[in-house]
């Protein structure tokens, strides 16, 4: 039991250093399937947004063109494609929608059922989480 | 089928209660599935053996969650039935109930005693962070009460109070998004201030030592597919009785997570020597339903 212990610690130890390792391949990107995979995933998940109507309601004022255009910049960007994300901060683009934690965990399973239809693999979209993940706080309760 | 008594017949019916679709088609939980763990032997949310800093439902801030769960542990000399329900409000405080029945099987008959029933009255409080999104660790304190209903065993080991006891913790938990080649892991610390014998199933301190003792608790698992986790646990126990020792007890395990609606764990468990039957090792199989 000892020895459990241990390893358990260890693992976590490792999980910790590996959760620190910044990447500046595009491996991720190309697993999205480049730029033609991420332009299908943002269209999949305006169509999964569309879907929801407790989400839907924070887009009635979107240009969703200039939406679709910007995320999929910032998706390419993300995940280490050859691509500048030109769009507003993510503070300012979420400014006074206050939208909540539910709302924002119904958008991540928006881009993740979008996901799931184009095909990524569940580790694929973990990675891609991981890089989104820190905007949280400048998106909810704004 | 020998297999389908009471115990097994109450999770069926909790597996139909929770298995009914529910009305709403694209749910706005709080949290992303598998976030708010299982339910622990002692009605927390967490792991099995080992309450987490998460509170048991998806509620968010401004939701309140009801979860239900029923777990059954087999080993050689006893069986461990533990049924309850918690609630948890705002992502901030839960508070969970849970039965347990200790069935001593053919060793009861010398002590003329077929089970020990407990209550266990918990509640946590959630302090900082999130489990995933927070840069630091989710951390919660808690306490768990138990009543011992039937208090005869605890006497005859020795047990220094046979009534009831309580137990603080403190847990540190964190999901880390991609860990490793796309597998997400979670990690928990918990550290519990306890003079529990055996769960409290054996009552509380002994002749060895009165007072509670600070042990730790510690889970990983892994995710590589947001519906299933496996891991391992272990958690130390105290050791207050000289006349029967206590082991550590530990436990690794798999957890599918198919929906927001409910969850089933199976684990192969080791709660070393109880009441001086040694190597008590067995199947661990828990339900736990989500109720709204």
């Amino acid at each position: 039991m000892k020895t459990l212990l241990i390893a358990v610690i260890s693992a976590l130890l490792v999980a910790c250093a590996n959760a620190t390792k910044t990447t500046q391949d595009d491996s991720l990107y190309r697993a999205l399937g480049e730029l033609e995979g991420i332009e299908s995933i943002t269209h999949r998940f305006i169509n999964e947004i569309g879907f929801n109507r407790e989400i839907i309601t924070h887009f009635s004022d979107t240009d969703l063109g200039r939406f679709k255009e910007k995320f999929i910049e910032q998706i390419c960007f993300e995940s280490g494609g050859p691509c500048e994300y030109t769009g507003d901060s993510m503070q300012q683009v979420h400014r006074g929608m206050d939208i909540t934690e539910g709302e924002f965990n119904a958008t991540v399973n928006a881009l993740t059922a979008a996901m799931d239809t184009e095909g990524v693999d569940k580790r694929t979209q973990n990675r891609l989480l991981k890089k989104l993940a820190p905007m949280r706080g400048d998106i909810i309760y704004q | 089928m020998k297999w389908l008594h009471r115990p097994y017949a109450s999770m069926m019916f909790l597996a139909l209660l929770v298995g009914t679709p529910s009305a709403q088609a694209e749910q706005v939980t709080g949290k992303l599935l598998a976030a708010p763990g299982v339910t622990q032997v002692e009605g927390s949310g967490g792991g099995g053996l080992v309450p987490w800093a998460v509170l048991a439902g998806y509620d968010s801030r401004e939701q309140t969650s009801g979860t239900v769960f029923s777990t059954q542990v087999h080993l050689p000399d006893y069986r461990l039935n533990s049924q309850g329900v918690a609630v948890s409000f705002y992502d901030r405080v839960e508070v969970s109930y849970a039965k347990h029945r200790f069935d001593l099987g053919t060793l009861g008959g010398a002590l003329g005693v077929n089970d020990i029933e407990q209550d266990v009255l918990g509640v946590k409080a959630r302090l900082y962070g999130d489990l995933i999104y927070s840069q630091w660790p989710q951390v919660s304190v808690g306490l768990q009460h138990r009543w011992l209903r039937d208090r005869a065993v605890a006497q005859v080991v020795g047990a220094d109070e046979a009534d009831q006891g309580t137990d603080l913790y403190v847990s540190a938990t964190k999901l880390w998004l991609d860990a490793f080649s796309g597998v997400n892991v979670l990690g928990n610390l918990t550290l519990r201030a306890s003079r529990a014998n055996q769960f409290g199933l054996l009552g509380y301190g002994g002749d060895v030592e009165k007072s509670h003792s600070i042990n730790a608790e510690t889970s990983i698992a892994l995710l590589p597919h947001p519906q299933w986790a496996i891991g391992a646990e272990y958690r130390q126990k105290p050791d207050n009785l000289s006349a029967f020792e206590e082991e550590d007890a530990g436990d690794v395990f798999v957890a599918y997570l198919p929906n927001e609606h409910f969850n089933v764990t199976g684990a192969w468990t080791n709660l070393g020597q109880i009441a001086g039957s040694k190597e008590q090792k067995g199947f661990y199989l828990s339900l736990t339903g989500y109720l709204w």
